[in-house]
Parts: C-alpha cells; sequence; structure tokens
C-alpha cells in the first residue's frame, strides 16, 4: 500500500493550487483550483494531484491487455465489445490469420471471446485493437466473470502478487483483462473455488491487508500446493 | 375553490409543524441496486425516489450520438401507486418535460466531453409523491451519477421554495403545492451556485421572487450535505465490515 491513509474524495471537492500541484488523471482545473471530478481514492505523487477511481466503466489506455465479446463482423474487420463507453474495432490486419477480404466470419464470429491488446486510441477515441502479440488468441473452453474494472488492480495486485497467490494455491489458467473481464480455466471445483476468491477480493478491495487474508483463506483448503 | 384550512398557524408553524425555512426530513441511500451502474434511494418527506444510472455506454439508435460528447437521457416516471388516484402508466406531458429539463440540468455537470458518441441513461422512478419530485428526481439522480463514477463537475441538488399563504416558505409540501400561490424548484451546482434548473408555476414579485430563490439556494446547500454524506456512508461500511 502506497500510503498508510486512504482518502475517499467526491466529484467537485477542491484538493490543491495549480501553483503548488499538478493537476493528475481524474482531475480538473477551475480558477487555478485543482478539483476531483470523479468518486476516488486520493493519491498524491510526485507533484501529481491523481483520483483513482472507486467506480466507473473501464478506460482504454493503449497497451492494455483486455478481453473482448465479438459483436459484428464487418467486411474488414469486426467489432468488439470490450467494456468501453463504445466497441472497439478489430482490423483484419492486427490478426494472425490470412483473412480474404469479406470472409472475416469464418475466423471470428458474433459472441466468440478474445484476448486482445489496445493498439490505438484517436482523439474522438474511436478504439483499436489488436490480436498481433504474444499470448493473445481466441478464447475457447474455460469460464469469462466480469468485475468492476476499478477493482482490477487489486484482483492483480502488487506486481502480479493476488494472482500469483491464486495460482499457486489452486490448480487453475487465470487471464485477468484490465477491462474487468477475468477468464478461467480447469476443473469445474477448482474454477469455482477461483471465482469465489475473486468475488472475496472485488467486494473488499479497499481495505488493507487484503493480500495476507486470502492467503490464509486458500492455505485453508488448499490440496497441493506447486 | 374555498380555501378552509390554514396553511401557516398564528404561530407561524405550518401544517406539518415546520416553520417557514426548514426542510423537511431528507434519506439518501447510495448503491442500491447492483444491476446498474450507479443508483440512489431517496426519502424527502413523503416522497420516495429511485435513481439508476446506466453508462457511459454506445448511444442507440445511432443518429442520436453526438461525435464530440455524450449525450444525457433522464427519463423520469411515476409508478401508478405513487398517487393517490391511479396514475395512468407511460410517459405523459408532464413527465416527458420533467425529464428533458433534468437531462439539461445534468448535462451541464456532467464532463460529456471525455465520452464522444456514448449515452449516459439516468432513469428517475417516483415510486411516492409528495410534491416536489422533481427536485427530489434530480437530487438522487446526482447521487447515483456520482455512485457510477461519471466524470463531473459538481454534484448536481435541486430544492424547491414558493409562497403559501401571503408567505414565502422552502420545501412545499402536498397541501401547500395545491393550495399554494407560488411554486418555484431551483436545481444548482453547489460549488459555484449555478442555477441549472428554474422553473415557476404561479405569481411572484421581484422581491418574492429573489427572497424564494434565496431561500431555495439555501436549502440546496442544506441538501448537498446530506448527499455527499450519502455517498461516503456507502464506503466507510465497507471499510468498517472488516
Amino acid at each position: 500500500m502506497p500510503n498508510e491513509e486512504r482518502k475517499i474524495v467526491l466529484p467537485s471537492q477542491i484538493l490543491g493550487d495549480i501553483k503548488s500541484n499538478k493537476a493528475g488523471r481524474g482531475t480538473f482545473i477551475e480558477n487555478g483550483k485543482i478539483i476531483s471530478e470523479k468518486l476516488g481514492i486520493l493519491n498524491a505523487n510526485s507533484n501529481f494531484i491523481n483520483v483513482i477511481p472507486l467506480e466507473g466503466r473501464y478506460e482504454p489506455t493503449v497497451g492494455d491487455f483486455i478481453i473482448g465479446v465479438v459483436e459484428e463482423a464487418l467486411s474488414a474487420g469486426w467489432l468488439v465489445d470490450i467494456n468501453a463507453p463504445s466497441p472497439a474495432f478489430l482490423h483484419v490486419n492486427e490478426v494472425p490469420w490470412d483473412v480474404e477480404f469479406g470472409d472475416t466470419e469464418k475466423y471470428l464470429n458474433r459472441g466468440d471471446s478474445i484476448m486482445a491488446k489496445v493498439s490505438q486510441i484517436d482523439e474522438l477515441k474511436k478504439f483499436q485493437i489488436t490480436l498481433k502479440d504474444r499470448n493473445l488468441y481466441k478464447i475457447k473452453g474455460g469460464h469469462i466473470i466480469e468485475v468492476e474494472p476499478s477493482r482490477v488492480p487489486r484482483i492483480i495486485g502488487k506486481k502480479g502478487s493476488m494472482i500469483a497467490l491464486i495460482k499457486k494455491y489452486i490448480r487453475c489458467r487465470v487471464f485477468v483483462g484490465q477491462n474487468g473481464k477475468i477468464w478461467v480455466d480447469g476443473d469445474t471445483k477448482s474454477i469455482e473455488r477461483v471465482l469465489q476468491t475473486i468475488y472475496k477480493i472485488e467486494s473488499e478491495a479497499i481495505t488493507f491487508g487484503l493480500t495476507n487474508r486470502i492467503e490464509e483463506l486458500l492455505k485453508k483448503d488448499a490440496k497441493d500446493v506447486r | 375553490m374555498e380555501l378552509d384550512i390554514k396553511l401557516i398557524d398564528d404561530n407561524g408553524k405550518r401544517l406539518d409543524g415546520r416553520s417557514a425555512e426548514e426542510l423537511r426530513k431528507i434519506k439518501i441511500e447510495a448503491g442500491v441496486l447492483h444491476r446498474a451502474d450507479g443508483s440512489c434511494y431517496l426519502e424527502w418527506g413523503g416522497n420516495k425516489v429511485l435513481a439508476a444510472v446506466y453508462g457511459p455506454r454506445e448511444a442507440i439508435p445511432r443518429h442520436t450520438q453526438n461525435p464530440l460528447r455524450a449525450i444525457v437521457n433522464a427519463r423520469y416516471n411515476m409508478a401508478a401507486f405513487s398517487v393517490e388516484d391511479r396514475k395512468r402508466p407511460g410517459p405523459d406531458r408532464r413527465s416527458r418535460e420533467i425529464s428533458k429539463v433534468i437531462s439539461e440540468a445534468l448535462e451541464k455537470v456532467v464532463l460529456t466531453e471525455h465520452f464522444p458518441r456514448s449515452a449516459i441513461d439516468v432513469n428517475i422512478e417516483v415510486l411516492d409523491a409528495e410534491a416536489g419530485t422533481r427536485c427530489a428526481g434530480l437530487t438522487a439522480a446526482g447521487v447515483a451519477l456520482a455512485d457510477a463514477g461519471i466524470p463531473m463537475k459538481d454534484i448536481p441538488v435541486a430544492c424547491a421554495a414558493g409562497k403559501i399563504a401571503g408567505q414565502v416558505v422552502i420545501d412545499l409540501g402536498k397541501e401547500e403545492d395545491n393550495f399554494g400561490d407560488a411554486d418555484l424548484p431551483v436545481a444548482i451546482s453547489p460549488r459555484t451556485n449555478e442555477i441549472l434548473l428554474l422553473q415557476m408555476d404561479g405569481h411572484l414579485t421581484v422581491e418574492e421572487f429573489n427572497k424564494a430563490l434565496d431561500l431555495a439556494i439555501k436549502g440546496c446547500h442544506a441538501a448537498s450535505e446530506i448527499q455527499k454524506k450519502a455517498i461516503l456512508d456507502k464506503y466507510q461500511s465497507i471499510e468498517g465490515a472488516e
């Protein structure tokens, strides 16, 4: 935990002055004052005042790994729902297959899930995603759940500590998308345990010492620790 | 119509025992619905209002999309059982007007330019009505928007003032609204005191109007404190549950 005190701020709360600080994410400037624009946790980082949101839709950033569901196959690509305010576009050049024009439905169709990466965001907030990276592919089998996107950092943990914990105690494969979609694969029982753990993390995301408590919980009914 | 009730008694008290500058009791709870992105339940005197926010999401139908900013769709609806005689369900002239003015008030505070081509849907459901439902609805919508994590410049809040028995008072009750002389609902952005909504029903002189407006803005600030406390309470209760 970066700072011991976690202060919740409301929209319209005045956080500082532009003379002494810089306005970071989740803030705006009016009359020389830095003001919070959403409900979140105050985070001051080397002169920048940021507000880390507690709720809200996923806001894509370039380089995010995400899980998307194909909405529509177009002639030159696909429209993919990535939990963002508008769907993202996946161009035929951005997939590892050699797709002929108009043959997009053969490869991905409505309802298919993919692991992808956000590759481009233009000034009109049109999102482009790509499948051309390591470990990105169409999802076959497994289970996808949705969590609050603002809780994803807690589920991943510091440098992936929380997710490493889950993988250590439960035999499963997990992929956490930055957009709040999580893919879990394994046998039915372990999927169920992973989901339980993730929901617990989600509901207690803003409490302290969560990693330790989750470890104790997992230890209790762990059979084969790797 | 012959008026046989006294709206203000000899001691200066109103029908429900309030003084001229006293609000009805307000109770707000944030985040009551699980399927919505943000929600709020509000009780304002006898009003019971539920507000739910969805989005920002792709605006449908597509021709309503604005390529530069998000649109805010507020939908005000009264339940059939919210009034004494059953209200015919569905949108009518009155609720469409209220939906429109609330949408425009909310659009002024939400940072719509963050979400081009999207829509933010706000559903306001009046479960029980006792005068001043548009103010109650807008106040609930403000909390629900904050709970949904939507970026905005301020949490909007509304309160009414009016004139009964020749005297300017705050926050009219049911009888006061029906038999009073004027009603003035006002919505403001509490940080800047900008007016987001202002309507008037009845007649007021300029002095009375100014007095009523000041009173309503004072009421807005009082309601705003309750709004902020409600949002913070939602998170305090999680932290306390360790």
